[in-house]
């Protein structure tokens, strides 16, 4: 029996910033108050060393939220597919 | 599919015929071509890989081209962008577009291209002889994909 009501997300980290944080993806369980995306960055940031670098207030980082691009109010819901990556450079 | 990504090259006149498909009401086909450049922010560069998020991709393309349609008189649109390793002077990215007249085909091909670069999700990776490295964002890029935002209203919202 699950005694938290956290949100079970899946992460997915593109280009630059899946070499810097050493992982394609990964599944979490974001505590409760980590309801948006702003919030979950700063969560991940706080993890530190690449984490606290990548994601410091600041720094140009993308996020999509089950593939459309997200703002900081963007809310987040389990089962979510949520992207963090660099600004992207095709053409 | 108005949208594709894939590995292989591609042929521009077998693309613009498929897409005129001989529609006597196109008066206007505009096309535009992006290529590999040998150097990039002062550095030669011998190779780069194309990487993308599958499934974001493809639907960030197909709500690009289809705002495109809502914003200018086209009849149909087409963006190809290769993802992999790619050279010097190979093909990247193709946008068409056919209309009646010209000036819609070639604003929504500028247009369609401007909001690729920034917000369908790609990222090149550039080898250099300091070794490999990723591209960075150009500034000049979100201005050019700006621009629209004043420029020109969705049909029928002016």
């Amino acid at each position: 029996m699950r005694d938290s009501l956290g949100t079970a997300v899946s992460l997915v980290y593109l280009a630059r910033l899946r070499e810097a944080f050493g992982a394609a993806s990964e599944r979490i369980e974001a505590p409760p108050h980590v309801n948006t995306v702003g919030a979950l960055r700063a969560w991940l940031a706080a993890r530190g060393g690449a984490w606290a670098t990548e994601l410091a207030p600041g720094r140009a980082v993308r996020v999509a939220v089950n593939h459309d691009l997200a703002g900081a109010d963007t809310p987040i819901s389990p089962g979510d597919e949520i992207a963090i990556f660099p600004p992207v450079t095709g053409g | 599919m108005p949208a594709r990504v894939q590995t292989e090259d591609f042929d521009v006149g077998h693309e613009l015929a498929a897409l005129r498909n001989c529609d006597p009401s196109i008066g206007a086909v505009a096309a535009f071509v992006g290529t590999v450049r040998d150097v990039n922010a002062d550095a030669s560069v011998s190779s780069m890989t194309l990487e993308h998020y599958p499934g974001m991709t493809e639907k960030a393309l197909e709500t690009i081209v289809a705002d495109a349609k809502v914003r200018w008189r086209i009849v149909e649109a087409l963006v190809i962008h290769r993802v992999g390793a790619l050279h010097p002077a190979d093909q990247i990215v193709l946008v068409a577009c056919t209309s009646a007249h010209r000036g819609d085909a070639f604003a929504a091909c500028e247009f369609i291209m401007d909001y690729l670069k920034t917000r369908a999700p790609f990222w090149k990776k550039e080898e250099t002889p300091e070794g490999a490295r990723w591209v960075d964002a150009r500034a000049s890029d979100d201005e050019a994909a700006a621009r629209w935002h004043a420029a020109s209203k969705p049909l029928g919202k002016v």
